[in-house]
């Protein structure tokens, strides 16, 4: 603790919280300054998700990834089993040592001047070694780990800053919510082939908001319950549930809807064929975990957000999401689909066909909430409006569709942009 | 049970004229003709841009439209609710490098190259790939059993969504 602390910083000039009222600077959105601030106190300082466990099965199997906007690469290191992330680049000269999205390797070559690394890091050749004359430092010069790497049932979350909380205490309430979403599978999780990679002209935290908004469902994806209308289901029932504070910045929408969830809720739609098959993963969860978790698994859906950037959505198909900011107006968007190993194909396919349909970039909800997420960008450039309204549900017992999960995220905001002791990098 | 009968080995001409009419009929948002283009049993397949040989049975692809989702996504285009359509996108399909393969049963296999351009509110946004259709006659015309759209793209980023159909 500082005598600073008590000052007014970045976060609490923009987040401003009234009994009843709730408001965010638009400059939060908009002003490159912000976004470098950004970088430094929250990218640098927060466990952001990497990839899950799943995607590098095998010893040597690796994924490429941009991690708070840095480009890093998780290993299965082949000696000790171990998830491996690694800042991607030589130690020698800089040039990147993983060149490839996903692959399998015994070493990690950098083309420039042939350095050779293992799955470990460990620096393990150098040509014409003998010119260093017995001085190198073949340990000092071995691949460098990113500060701190933990996982947590298959989720593999890095962090920057050595001193960070370790990533259970970071995950607070959210580690019950993952808990629920992994339990319910009848074996391991696993990542499905094909990855969503997309962008929007929109601030990152606009899709943060989005992401864990149930206000916007109704009026904004129209077509996209037109269309489930049209295969069958019965919206009637409608979408009804509550809104939690998970604790440091992570929050969570859960609630009734009526579509179907491969975990284990049957609908018209998966077809009748499936339905032995779906009623029986419920009644396994039943026998499992009892009457009243097995309804949590199978009925209620979740939109989740893990503070700052990773949105794991339990809901007629389970994402996982994560974005960074390339600029004050834009942002890079990778979203896989996770599901149980060993699914029926039956219950797979409605599992995909959910996902394309709803969440993918080429469905018919995505585009909508692109087009929505850039159209508040633009219309924060028209200026004359200072303040974005965030309070809705701020004096009742918060609702799916209140915006309390989204100023669990701005006061998280608001505390990392205010503190004084992280500097802005140059 | 003899094998279905090979048929006709259309000409290029032919077959371009085909995919020519479906550039224009995208171009010119007349999305309920075609449809017209497309059998009954039809397919239109976009896979992730990281799994271009992708299967839509077992992986996450972009687009995995049967007939009838075909129809809905029309029906969508077509609506004012389609927020990222409506207005629609100025869009130019620029089709070409058509090879025309030999007859498989009752189906002809064509390649071709593609580029798609969508202007819409002061931005342009390209997809470039190929495609890989599966032709059948029907009553004496060329129709479109199959369209899988590989694209070369190594992200969707620079298009930010697949909106339009490609």
């Amino acid at each position: 603790m500082t005598v600073l602390d008590g000052l007014v910083g970045t976060g609490s000039r923009l987040v401003v919280e009234e009994p009843e009222r709730f408001r965010v600077h638009r400059d939060s959105m908009m002003s490159p300054e912000i976004l470098a601030e950004e970088h430094a106190k929250i990218f640098e300082h927060n466990w952001l998700y990497v990839g899950h466990e799943s995607e590098i099965a095998n010893p040597g199997d690796y994924v490429r990834r941009r991690v708070g906007g840095r480009p890093v690469f998780m290993v299965r290191g082949a000696k000790s089993g171990k998830v491996n992330v690694f800042h991607n680049s030589c130690t020698h000269r800089g040039a990147v040592v993983c060149r490839q999205d996903r692959g399998n390797a015994k070493v990690f070559q950098c083309f420039y001047h042939a350095w050779t690394f293992d799955s470990e890091g460990t620096l393990s050749g150098v040509p014409d070694r003998e010119a260093y004359g017995g001085t190198l430092d073949w340990e000092g010069l071995a691949l460098r780990s990113v500060a701190r790497v933990e996982s947590y049932r298959g989720f593999v979350f890095c962090c920057y800053d050595p001193e960070v909380v370790g990533l259970v205490e970071y995950l607070a309430g959210a580690k019950d919510y993952l808990d629920l979403i992994i339990d319910a599978a009848p074996a391991d999780m696993e990542i499905v082939r094909g990855t969503n990679e997309y962008g929007m002209d929109a601030n990152w935290k606009l899709l943060v908001e989005n992401s864990i908004d149930g206000y916007h469902a109704v009026s904004t994806h129209d077509t996209y319950f037109k269309y489930l209308v049209a295969l069958g289901t019965d919206l009637s029932v409608g979408v009804t549930g509550t809104a939690h504070d998970l604790g440091n910045g992570h929050a969570v929408l859960e609630y009734e809807a009526p579509w179907g969830r491969p975990v284990a809720k049957w609908e018209p739609l998966f077809g009748e064929d499936a339905k032995a098959s779906v009623d029986g993963l419920r009644a396994g969860l039943v026998e499992r975990f009892g009457e009243e978790r097995a309804h949590r698994m199978a009925d209620l859906n979740r939109n989740m957000l893990i503070y700052p950037n990773l949105i794991v959505n339990d809901i007629m198909a389970l994402t996982v999401r994560t974005f960074v900011p390339t600029a004050p107006d834009h942002m890079e968007v990778t979203a896989w689909e996770m599901a149980p190993r060993e699914e029926q194909p039956d219950v797979r396919q409605r599992r995909l066909d959910s996902f394309l349909t709803f969440l993918g970039p080429g469905g018919f909800a995505t585009p909508d909430d692109i087009e929505a997420l850039e159209s508040c960008q633009q219309g924060f450039t028209s200026g004359g409006v200072e303040w974005n309204d965030i309070s809705r549900g701020m004096t009742r017992e918060p609702r799916a569709n209140d915006e309390a999960q989204m100023r669990a995220f701005w006061r998280r905001w608001r505390a990392d942009m205010d503190r004084v002791d992280r500097t802005v990098n140059p | 049970m003899s094998a279905p009968a090979r048929v006709r080995r259309p000409t290029r001409s032919e077959v371009e004229d085909l995919l020519f009419a479906e550039a224009e009929l995208l171009d010119a948002w007349d999305l309920d003709t075609w449809l017209t283009l497309y059998t009954s049993d039809s397919r239109y397949v976009v896979p992730a841009t990281d799994v271009p040989d992708g299967d839509p049975t077992t992986d996450l692809v972009l687009i995995d439209d049967d007939r009838l989702r075909m129809t809905l996504r029309v029906e969508r285009l077509n609506s004012r609710k389609a927020h990222r359509e409506y207005p629609h996108s100025k869009c130019r399909h620029l089709v070409t490098n058509v090879r025309v393969g030999e007859p498989d049963g009752d189906e002809i296999p064509v390649r071709a190259s593609f580029i798609v351009w969508r202007t819409r509110n002061g931005k342009d946004s390209t997809w470039v790939g190929g495609y890989t259709y599966r032709l059948v006659e029907r009553d004496g015309a060329l129709r479109i059993r199959s369209k899988r759209v590989e694209l070369d793209m190594s992200s969707l980023r620079p298009a930010n969504d697949v909106a339009v159909i490609l």
